[in-house]
């Protein structure tokens, strides 16, 4: 527990993720079964425990502490669990310390009265940080900063292994992962997931950039809209059915819906998660109602349908079919489709097209503002993972842009940690005194050189006009051209919409700030 | 009368004034006669016509002030007593930083200790707190809440040391203010093992001299501003904490950032400092340093100065002992 306790404090405070993944890799590396397996359930955050905290808290610490002293210090830290594991009286070496687990294992036939005085032994033989990390892993929300994919990336960089392979096998194991370590360090064969409906790596596709088109043939090139979901694989065995994000986190909790619209489902299939009315395409901020929620209502499933729009077929029932080309997968796709009848499903369509001047016009007609682009993929190409060159292109539509002007900077983090890179910019509208006055319309840390970034640093620290915190006010006269994908509306943000995917296109110090755009302006982007 | 000692010692506009001796402690403006207590700058302030203070606190005034450290410099060393105007004073090493002293102030029989700042930890780049029994005990409160427990010394240096051997592509950029802290951490690496030489900030070399003149063992320090950054991977690199967030510490590619301070105990504030590496080391008495002091003294009476004073005067009625927040201006409250 120690040594855990310590590596959860160094992540606590690291945010560059090389450092991250640096502090990982030692930790996986130098740890033994099962204690590492452990560490790993809680970075990914598959140990699920649960405990009454704040009734647990007040029963403990009510013996120590006079209560006078205690809210001062609660209101001072400001965080529960910190709060009690630095008030906890000094004992450090009262009995062994837990194991990982001892720990665990303890923890899930603990009987809720038992509670109390289980932790409190613990609690005894710990120092200050070991008595955070344990409390937060007995409340389960660490929060330090680390996904469930960078310790996958950790540990198969600490043996030398692809994180793709790791992600292959990842939901057919279970705790402590001894299998998975035995692999890793090439002492035994990799784990066989059976028919377990595991997660496999996606294909990403490259963006289309410069002359990249003129070498392309057309006859060669398959074309599909680029719609603007998540991309999702849906992965079953006719018994049992999973949906998993782009990097492998299960989401199936999330969207019953889908468990039930494809009941029988067998295969591994790729595609993007939508919200679907009839037969039109929402938003991307219905489809955010729906994402990262435990529990989902009948209204929210009712209001906000999932519907998943495929392109392509990794598995076809327990066949492995990746190494075909597109053609015969696509072919596959369609009959394992149709032979199922499951609804909430559609094919995505496949463009005709002569020449790519022609897709050009179509890819500019496109201004629904659910479509992204264009995908152009390779017809003899096999589904490859990770993001292999010359297969699969996305050929986005050309961003939309505005002149704003800059408001507010803070300071970034890790590499950026000593420079103002965080960007909140404005429009002009017409305030209540009649005057014109900046609403904040987007925030950009994105877009621009190490040169400007520079450049930009001494414009914020020379013309700071107030500070709140890491942030500054800045003098209202710098312009940035800044580009988006697409102008949603939001009732959460003063302005009245959202900016998709800001970043930086142009520094227009030459600019007068009062040339900038009018908020009414960025209201005409809505839904183009 | 001489029994309520707020009658002839007490707060100022130009800070904590003793009447019958005609003379401020750590005033913090301009006086005719001051006695100050160490050399840190909301203690110490340049400009008084008289100053009497340890010899070691002189001479870092001089070399933080030169010419304004104060027309007349007299030195009262620990265990010696001088008497102004029939009151009676003494200086008791602090154990806060070198020189640190409290101002021991003995008028008609009655007794009060001026702590200063002090702390109880075993440090050897100075001399170790020494208690003196008194009548009325004016205490700092720094680190006046029991979440404030420092962790042993030995142990957060012995910490770092480590992570410079494991991390040993990285720049390691230790934060620390100028005057003590720096020297004692440059001082606990070393007990730690760690005999590389160190590199500092051209800011804090002056009083890196002076520590290393009164035989306090430093070993090989460098200046920063000779080096080229890329040779300084795996080197352990002292600042004073301004410079990590400034441009300066910009020529380091990647650097992990460390930061030396007692406010490291509480994660909020650690992560406002954007640290990397926090390191619970302080020079002032933490929460149980605190309370065994105001035991050891002795005295019926507590004042407490600067610092989060709520808490510690509340444990301080729960004593049974009388206290009283001294409202004074001029420190601040999140120095160390
Ligand atoms: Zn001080
Ligand atoms: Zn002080």
């Amino acid at each position: 527990m120690q040594v855990f306790a310590e590596l959860m404090n160094r992540l606590a405070f690291t945010s560059s993720r090389n450092a991250k993944l640096d502090l990982m890799q030692d930790y996986f590396r130098t740890t033994p079964d099962p204690d590492r397996g452990i560490a790993l359930a809680v970075l990914t955050d598959g140990l699920g425990l649960r405990l009454p905290f704040r009734r647990l808290v007040t029963q403990l610490m009510e013996p120590h502490v006079d209560p006078v002293l205690y809210k001062l210090s609660r209101d001072y830290v400001g965080d529960t669990a910190e709060t009690v594991s630095l008030l906890w009286p000094a004992r450090k070496g009262e009995g062994p310390v837990p194991t990982l687990p001892e720990i665990h294992r303890t923890l899930k036939s603990l009987k809720r009265t038992d509670a109390g005085p289980v932790l409190s032994g613990w609690l005894d033989t710990l120092d200050a940080n070991g008595r955070w990390a344990l409390l937060k892993l007995v409340t389960g929300g660490l929060r330090i900063g680390v996904s469930a994919r960078l310790a996958k990336t950790a540990i198969a960089q600490a043996f030398n292994h692809n994180v793709a392979d790791v992600e292959e096998v990842w939901h057919g194991l279970s705790l402590p992962y001894e299998n998975l370590f035995a692999w890793l360090e090439g002492r035994a064969d990799k784990p066989d997931p059976g028919d377990t409906p595991v997660f496999r790596p996606v294909m990403l596709a490259h963006p289309l950039e410069g002359d990249d088109l003129a070498k392309l043939e057309p006859r060669d090139w398959v074309a599909e809209w680029k719609w603007d979901g998540i991309r999702v694989q849906l992965a079953g065995n006719g018994r049992e059915l999973r949906l998993y994000s782009r990097t492998g986190d299960d989401i199936s909790r999330s969207f019953p819906d889908i468990s039930d619209g494809f009941q029988g489902f067998s295969g591994v299939a790729d595609g993007e998660l939508l919200v679907m009315r009839d037969d039109d395409i929402a938003p991307f901020s219905d489809l955010q109602q729906r994402l990262n929620r435990k529990n989902v209502s009948t209204a929210m499933m009712k209001n906000f349908p999932a519907h998943i729009r495929f392109y392509d077929l990794l598995f076809d029932r327990s066949e492995d079919i990746r190494a075909s080309n597109l053609p015969t997968r696509r072919k596959r796709l369609e009959a394992l489709l149709s032979a199922g009848k499951f609804t909430r499903a559609s094919l995505s369509e496949v463009i005709g097209f002569e020449s790519f001047d022609e897709l050009t016009i179509l890819r500019d007609g496109a201004r629904e503002a659910n479509i992204e682009g264009l995908m152009l993929k390779h017809i003899a190409s096999a589904y490859l993972a990770g993001r292999p060159r010359g297969y699969w292109f996305k050929w986005k539509r050309d961003a939309l842009t505005a002149d704003c002007v800059l408001m507010y900077a803070q300071r970034g983090s890790g590499k950026r940690s000593s420079f103002y890179s965080d960007y909140t910019f404005g429009a002009w509208r017409t305030g209540e005194n009649g005057q014109n006055e900046l609403v904040p319309v987007g925030k950009a840390y994105s877009g621009f050189t190490d040169d400007e970034l520079k450049r930009l640093d001494r414009f914020v620290r020379d013309n700071t006009v107030e500070r709140f915190g890491p942030v500054r006010a800045v003098t209202q006269e710098l312009v940035f051209e800044v580009a988006f994908d697409a102008v949603q509306p939001s009732s959460r943000h003063k302005s009245g919409i959202a900016m998709r995917f800001p970043r930086i296109h142009r520094i227009r110090w030459d600019k007068p700030a009062n040339e900038a755009d009018r908020l009414d302006t960025l209201l005409t982007f809505i839904a183009r | 009368m001489i029994h309520d000692p707020a009658t002839w010692l007490y707060p100022t506009a130009k800070g904590l004034y003793c009447a019958p001796g005609d003379f401020y402690i750590d005033p913090s403006r301009p006086v005719d006669r001051a006695v100050i207590t160490h050399g840190h700058a909301d203690h110490a302030r340049p400009g008084n016509r008289s100053v009497m203070a340890t010899r070691q606190t002189l001479d870092i005034m001089q070399v933080r002030y030169g010419e304004r450290a104060g027309g007349c410099l007299q030195a009262l060393n620990f265990g010696e007593t001088i008497t102004i105007n029939g009151v009676n004073v003494g200086m008791a090493p602090a154990g806060h930083i070198l020189g640190a002293a409290q101002v021991i102030v003995d008028w008609k029989g009655y007794r009060a200790v001026i702590s200063g700042d002090y702390k109880r930890a075993i440090d050897p780049t100075c001399a170790g707190f020494e208690v003196v029994r008194c009548n009325l005990f004016i205490t700092e409160a720094t680190f006046g809440l029991p979440v404030f427990v420092h962790e042993n010394a030995a142990t957060e240096a012995a910490r770092l040391v480590a992570s410079l051997s494991a991390s040993a592509h990285r720049t390691h950029l230790l934060g620390v203010y100028g005057l003590g802290k720096c020297q004692r951490m440059i001082s606990l690496v070393r007990s730690a093992g760690y005999e590389k030489p160190i590199y500092l900030h051209g800011t804090l070399q002056g009083l890196c001299d002076y520590y290393a003149s009164q035989g306090v063992n430093l070993g090989e320090l460098r200046p920063f501003a000779d080096q080229r950054p890329d040779d300084l991977r795996g080197e352990l690199v002292l600042c004073p904490p301004s410079a990590i967030a400034d441009r300066w510490s910009r020529r380091m590619s990647d650097p992990l950032t460390a930061f030396a301070s007692g406010w490291m105990r509480v994660r909020a504030r650690a992560r406002q400092r954007d640290t990397e590496f926090p390191i619970v080391i302080s020079d002032h008495a933490d929460w149980p340093e605190l309370l065994q002091t105001i035991s050891d003294v002795e005295a019926g009476e507590i004042w407490v100065t600067h610092g989060r004073e709520d808490a510690l005067l509340h444990q301080v009625s729960t004593m049974g002992l009388k206290g009283r927040a001294l409202a004074l201006v001029g420190f601040e409250d999140e120095g160390e």
